[in-house]
Parts: C-alpha cells; sequence; structure tokens
C-alpha cells in the first residue's frame, strides 16, 4: 500500500460514481466496487504537525462503500461487534443519504461512535467476519465499516442534531461509577438511562481515561473525545474529578456510608512493564504510558504553552510492537526527534499492532527492527542513555499463545547509538485496588475477577475493562461497561 | 477546585498554602502526598507533601519552594484564588505503632513532610527525638511546630548561624552510637538522605525514606517516579513514598530527579524565576 493523496482518491471515486447504476447492482457488481482509501494527510507533512492523520472519507467515497455491503440476511458483522451494533442497518441508512438515521441506529447499542470508528480493530471483528472480505478472500477489502462509522458521527457532529438518549423517571438510586474511560463512559450512559443517579469519579483532572492520555491527538482528536463526552454527561452524569477512589474516598465507604446502592469498577490499565535489564533507569528512558502522557494529556506537543516537559532527543527506539508502540514512535517524530526506530523481537506478522498503525508508521519514515530485543541500555558519564545493546532473534517453535517463540542468536550483540528509549510492552495491573480495597478478589497478576455478569467477590461492586481483561481495546472495554449495567440496572430493579 | 485559605511566605522561596480540601483532609494520613496543578490544560502536575490538615476546617497545608515555572505559579496564587486540581491523599501512609524511641530528621523543605510523622508517633505513644537541619538560619521551618511534638529536638545549620554548625549526620551519628533508638525517619534532599542511610546502617537501626521523585499523574500508571530499591524496580506513588534507606538506590534517584533539568533551566530563563520570587516578597512586605 503506497500513498496516495487525498485530492486524487476524492478524484478517482466521484469518476467512478457516474459509472455506477445503483438501480441494478447485483451482489457480483457489488464485489467489483473497489474498496474505498482513507484520504489522510501527505505523510511528510504530518510527521510535523499533530492534527488528525485520517482526514474521513469524501461523499462520493461513502456512496461507494455503502453500495459495497451485501446486506447479508443474517448479518456476520453484528456477531464480529462487541456491542453488536446493527451494521447492515446503519450501512443501509447511510446508502440513502439520511445519516442522521444511520448514527441514531449505532447510537442504539453504541455511545462514542466518532470513536470508535476511529480507533477500533475492525478487522479483527467485524470487518473479519464480513462476506464481501471474505469473497475476496482479503479482510482488508471488507467493507470499511469503521470508516462509515466514523463518517456518520461526524457528520452528526458537524451538521445534525446530537441526541440525548431518553432517561428512564428517577428511581432514587445511586450508582458510583469509578474511572471514566470507555468501559466506564459506557456503563455510566447505561445506568442513567435506566433512572439511577450516576456519579463518575476520576483521578485526572480530564475525563477519557486511555482515550485523553494515551490515544494521541493525531488519531484521536480531543475535541472529538470532549464532544461525545459532553454528550453524555448532558444525561445528568454527575461528575467527580481529582478523585481517586481508594484513597480519596474508600469504595466501602462510598458504599456503606454515602448511600451510593452500587459501583462500577473501570480504573483501566496499571503500571507499566520493563524488561529489567541493565540500563532501563537510566535518564531517557520512558515508558510508552509516561512519554504519551506528557505528550497527550499534559500537551507536551505545545512547548511554548505546555509546562510539562518530555524528553526526545534526535533518535529515540521504542520497545515493542503494539498499538502503543506505533503511537510513541510516531508522536516522537512530531515531538522532535530526528529518527526513530521500532525494535521488536518477532516478525513484522505477528506484531499485534493494526495493520493501519503499523503502514501509517512506516509512511512517515519510522525504521522497524524486526526480530530484534535489547539486551541493555548504555549511559554516558551523566547517566543519560547514549545506545542501545541489541541481540538478533530468530522465530522458533510456536508458544502457547501459537505465535513463533523468537529465539536468541548467540553473539548476535549490536548496539545503535541512541538518545532516548520508550519502553512499550504494555501494562501490569495497579496494586491500587488490592491495596485499599482488599474485599476484592483478584488473580495472580493483580486483575480484578469477574463473573459473566461483571460482578466482583465485593457485594453490589462490578468490575469491566483493561483492569479486568487486562490490556485491551477500547471497544472490548465499551462492551464489559455495557454489560456490567445491565448487571446494575437488574440488581438495582430487585431492590 | 480547591480555594486558597491562606498564603505564607517561610523563606526567600518557600511558601506555605492553606488549602480547602475536605475529601483529602478526612481521609489523609502521615506519609502521604498530593498532587497539585495550579491551573488546567497547560500546567504540570506536581507532586507535595502534606504538612498538615484540619478535618474540621477540611483544608490541608502544602508547604513547597519554588524551583520552576510551575512552583511559581502555585506560589503566585493568593488568598481566595483557586488551585484548579488537588488529587490526594496519594501513597501508602507511613506505618505507625509504638516503637519506643523514634528519631526524626528532617533537611530543608524535608521538614514539611516529616511534621505529620512526627506529630503520629509522638501520639502513638513513642519518645520522639527531632533533628532538623538546613543551609542557614533563614532557611528554617516549622521550628515552633517541631518544638511542640519533640521530645528533644536538635538543629543544625551549615553556616553556623542557628544552632549547632554541622550536617544532621553528626547529632544523628551520636544518637545511634549511644544507643536505644527504635526507628529513624529521614525526609530531605536525596544526599542528606543518602548519607543518614550511610550513618545508621552500621548501627543497624531500621530507616525509613520517604522519597519525592518526578511523577505526572501519581498514581501507578506513569512509571516516571520508579526508583531501584533493594535491586528492584519500585513505583514510589503507589508503592511509596516510604522505603527502607538502606535498600534505595540514592545514586540512580538523584540522576532521575535531573532528567528535565536543561528542559527546566530554560523555563527558568524564560520566566525570570528569581525576579518573580522577588516581586513575590515584595508584595507580602
Amino acid at each position: 500500500m503506497s500513498y496516495i493523496p487525498a485530492e486524487k482518491l476524492k478524484e478517482q471515486a466521484e469518476e467512478l460514481l457516474k459509472e455506477i447504476n445503483f438501480a441494478e447492482l447485483k451482489p457480483k457488481d457489488r464485489l467489483k466496487l473497489p474498496m474505498q482509501e482513507m484520504p489522510s494527510q501527505a505523510p511528510d507533512v504530518r510527521r510535523h504537525n499533530i492534527s488528525e492523520v485520517a482526514l474521513g472519507y469524501f461523499d462520493a467515497q461513502v456512496k461507494i462503500e455503502t453500495e459495497r455491503c451485501l446486506q447479508c440476511k443474517n448479518a456476520p458483522c453484528i456477531k464480529g461487534c462487541p456491542v453488536a451494533i446493527d451494521i447492515p442497518g446503519f450501512i443501509r441508512a447511510a446508502a440513502e443519504g439520511d445519516y442522521q438515521k444511520s448514527v441514531g441506529i449505532i447510537k442504539r447499542t453504541s455511545m462514542l461512535p466518532a470513536i470508535c470508528g476511529r480507533v477500533c480493530p475492525q478487522e479483527t471483528q467485524c470487518m473479519a467476519e464480513c462476506t464481501v472480505g471474505k469473497a475476496l478472500k482479503d479482510v482488508d477489502k471488507a467493507v470499511a465499516i469503521g470508516r462509515l462509522e466514523r463518517y456518520v458521527a461526524d457528520w452528526e457532529r458537524e451538521h445534525g442534531t446530537m441526541s440525548i438518549p431518553e432517561i428512564a423517571p428517577a428511581t432514587g438510586k445511586k450508582v458510583a461509577i469509578i474511572g471514566s474511560g470507555p468501559a466506564g463512559l459506557t456503563a455510566a450512559a447505561d445506568v442513567r438511562k435506566a433512572g439511577h443517579e450516576v456519579v463518575l469519579f476520576e483521578a485526572f483532572h480530564r475525563l477519557g481515561g486511555v482515550m485523553i492520555y494515551g490515544i494521541p491527538e493525531f488519531r484521536l482528536p480531543k475535541v472529538i473525545l470532549d464532544k461525545e463526552i459532553d454528550n453524555l454527561l448532558s444525561m445528568g452524569v454527575k461528575i467527580e474529578k481529582n478523585f481517586l477512589v481508594g484513597r480519596t474516598r474508600k469504595l466501602s465507604d462510598l458504599l456503606d456510608k454515602d448511600g451510593f446502592d452500587a459501583a462500577f469498577v473501570g480504573t483501566g490499565a496499571g503500571l507499566p512493564k520493563f524488561m529489567n535489564i541493565d540500563g532501563e533507569n537510566l535518564v531517557g528512558v520512558s515508558s510508552a504510558n509516561e512519554f504519551l502522557t506528557r505528550a497527550n494529556l499534559m500537551k507536551a506537543y505545545t512547548p511554548d504553552k505546555a509546562d510539562t516537559p518530555i524528553y526526545t532527543g534526535k533518535r529515540t527506539a521504542v520497545v515493542g510492537g503494539g498499538n502503543v508502540a506505533m503511537d510513541a514512535a510516531r508522536m516522537a517524530l512530531r515531538v522532535g526527534a530526528e529518527e526513530v526506530f521500532v525494535i521488536y523481537r518477532r516478525t513484522e506478522t505477528e506484531m499485534p499492532a493494526r495493520r493501519e498503525e503499523i503502514e501509517h508508521a512506516k509512511e512517515e519514515g519510522i525504521t522497524f527492527m524486526f526480530l530484534t530485543s535489547p539486551k541493555q541500555i548504555i549511559g554516558d558519564k551523566d547517566g543519560k542513555v547514549q545506545g542501545i545493546e541489541c541481540l538478533r532473534y530468530e522465530l522458533g517453535e510456536p508458544d502457547e499463545s501459537g505465535r513463533r517463540r523468537p529465539v536468541e542468536i548467540k553473539g548476535s550483540e549490536f548496539t545503535l547509538e541512541m538518545d532516548s528509549v520508550i519502553m512499550a510492552l504494555g501494562n501490569s495491573s495497579n496494586p491500587l485496588i488490592s491495596h485499599t480495597t482488599p474485599e476484592i478478589d483478584v488473580n495472580r497478576w493483580g486483575n480484578i475477577l469477574a463473573d459473566a455478569d461483571q460482578k466482583t467477590s465485593m457485594d453490589r461492586v462490578y468490575a469491566g475493562g483493561d483492569i479486568v481483561l487486562g490490556a485491551a481495546t477500547v471497544i472490548l472495554a465499551m462492551g464489559e461497561g455495557r454489560k456490567a449495567a445491565e448487571s446494575i440496572n437488574a440488581l438495582l430493579a430487585e431492590k | 477546585m480547591s480555594k486558597v485559605l491562606e498564603k505564607k511566605q517561610l523563606s526567600r522561596d518557600v511558601f506555605m498554602m492553606r488549602l480547602h480540601a475536605p475529601n483529602i483532609a478526612r481521609e489523609r494520613r502521615a506519609g502521604q502526598f498530593v498532587i497539585v496543578q495550579a491551573d488546567n490544560d497547560f500546567s504540570e502536575r506536581i507532586p507535595l507533601t502534606i504538612a498538615d490538615a484540619d478535618e474540621a476546617e477540611g483544608s490541608i497545608t502544602i508547604i513547597f519552594q519554588v524551583v520552576g515555572r510551575s512552583t511559581l505559579k502555585l506560589a503566585q496564587k493568593n488568598k481566595g484564588d483557586d488551585v484548579e486540581n488537588v488529587l490526594g491523599p496519594l501513597g501508602r501512609p507511613t506505618h505507625v505503632e509504638k516503637f519506643g524511641t523514634v528519631v526524626c530528621v528532617g533537611g530543608g523543605i524535608g521538614v514539611a513532610p516529616l511534621h505529620p510523622i512526627a506529630q503520629a508517633m509522638k501520639k502513638a505513644g513513642n519518645k520522639v527525638i527531632v533533628i532538623m537541619g538546613a543551609r542557614n538560619k533563614s532557611l528554617l521551618i516549622l521550628e515552633d511546630e517541631m518544638k511542640e511534638i519533640a521530645d528533644e529536638l536538635i538543629i543544625c545549620t551549615d553556616d553556623g548561624s542557628y544552632g549547632r554548625k554541622d550536617l544532621v549526620t553528626a547529632p544523628l551519628k551520636e544518637l545511634c552510637e549511644k544507643g536505644g533508638i527504635d526507628i529513624a525517619v529521614v525526609i530531605g534532599p536525596p544526599i542528606m538522605m543518602k548519607f543518614c542511610a550511610e550513618t545508621t546502617s552500621p548501627y543497624g537501626v531500621k530507616t525509613l525514606a520517604s522519597l519525592n521523585t518526578i511523577m505526572v499523574d501519581g498514581t501507578g500508571m506513569c512509571g516516571g517516579c520508579r526508583v531501584t530499591v533493594g535491586g528492584q524496580t519500585k513505583f514510589v506513588c503507589v508503592d511509596g513514598p516510604e522505603f527502607d534507606a538502606h535498600q534505595v538506590d540514592f545514586d540512580n534517584m538523584m540522576l532521575r530527579l535531573r532528567s528535565y533539568k536543561p528542559q527546566e533551566q530554560d523555563a527558568n530563563h524564560k520566566c525570570h524565576l528569581l525576579e518573580e520570587v522577588e516581586k513575590l516578597q515584595e508584595q507580602s512586605k
């Protein structure tokens, strides 16, 4: 896949549109329509700015892409969606040009379509099940469900009326939602809809969880996030920012003394993982969490305004192969690194990052070093990073995850000059809950144990999202938030 | 948002502020800290220790030194102004019990977080010996408050302008030699804590140090605060802030504290830090 300028994509779509007679499209004609690429900023331009990389479809592209959908009776795509959006339904409405109706259909099951349209890994979810993709034997040629979702959600924000869901009459019951990430926001909306009073507790000074501190502006503009959150707040959800449940108030006190009838814990991922190699605590080594929080939440990408500093240097190495590694690498370019290297111990095929993010990173000039892993980080006399010693690997037998295990090649050490290193190795759980709330059982990695209804071992307390799943995705967290809200609503209906 | 109830300049660049924060005042225990952000959006989040709290009034007291743009912004707030974000109490509270004799050693602004710990140790029935140190007399803080708590108070200044002309390690060593110390708590600049730990170590006196490292979130998410304790990586915000001083790698901690020095110096230059502090001094006269 090579970069095609946005204007060119627009032209191609408009030309094609003139040739198609939509009234007579047969399924095999639909399969011949080309999958519409996402227009994006030119790589050499965007690597120096923080604006969103993907620009969104042009009208002509929406028309073509919606007509690629076969409207399968059995709708396999819906089964691939963690919140079961009526995908053929919203695409049909969009094909008819009724975008308001289209977004209305999505919002029946997803509160945050402009976000999910941008950050969901559709290629492993709805698109993986899509008949078009299967017929063409390429998931990347399935109907671009996420891009269409994004289009109608953006259309609503810019042209339509943001509708507020109907709220049931007040029940007099009160629910605490802890954490304002995707799980918490979804749970808050669903519990509120049932007429319960909802208080949303957030430790940070801004709402959104990983969507505000982790996912960069160039992938998810914060104005879009804020708008979707505003919409939620207009439902009457109360907010308590700068409030760390467990420390500012014990969870048991909220339930026993402050009159909360139930609680949902959606506190997200926790402590960043390190490799425990030499040199990891040198100046210039940070976790991806720290690097991205400084850049995103604290806005260090605007050094003339932000007080929070960020460490870059000219050559930056990012260790890891997930979406967070891609975000950190691409952010490093934008805050001043001249060369960025992604160091990953398996091959590109095994990389957990989304294909689209890897392609974007490559287009922007990031160098990938596969089958490579750091052995130690080397410091100068002042304790600052000056290089990274790596070992080469080869793929051996598959391990329990089914991926071929990387095996080090003895004696293959080599050193790269670097002035900063970002560790993007995932997170282990935050010990705060186990320190402050012993009533909640956790597994040996510290993740909260929740049953199929998201219920924890503590009475009236439910949990979901990364604190239960380990590091997962926005949409899976939303799915768990929704399930927990159902359980809470059922519990409170009984009482 | 937290209203400033009182502001006082304790020394040239050290300020005391009483903030309205009823939740924190109710829950805080000795040894815990807060994260403060002076204004929304572009301000930095900075960890500050809680020097005191009044649950009835719903207030906490913070004491901080102006070292950069963010602490200057905070110092420029006056009575009646709002501090945008205050999060806490954070960190694990000090383990307080009746140990017997407790030596509390505070250096410079480290006396501020030491105060509630000395208070709690006294309340638990311990004999409390306090050693306070500063570069000179004008930089000493909380002397009266400590006098009230301490069974014995030893003051040291580097230049001899007040109390003994000594480093805090000198009286600490004497006390260790005399024996009968059950635990020591040391808080101050990392170099002081390092030498206090080296002083008590040969005598086998259990020593706790409270660390104030670089932090962003303060809730166990960013890992910026990590330190090496007993060869393992620990997070000051959730595993600390107190650790066994004999196990802490202070050299690495000092190194990491200097991570953003070039940027800070640049910022100080831009905002004419010293001139601004002097202006504040003029105002308070």
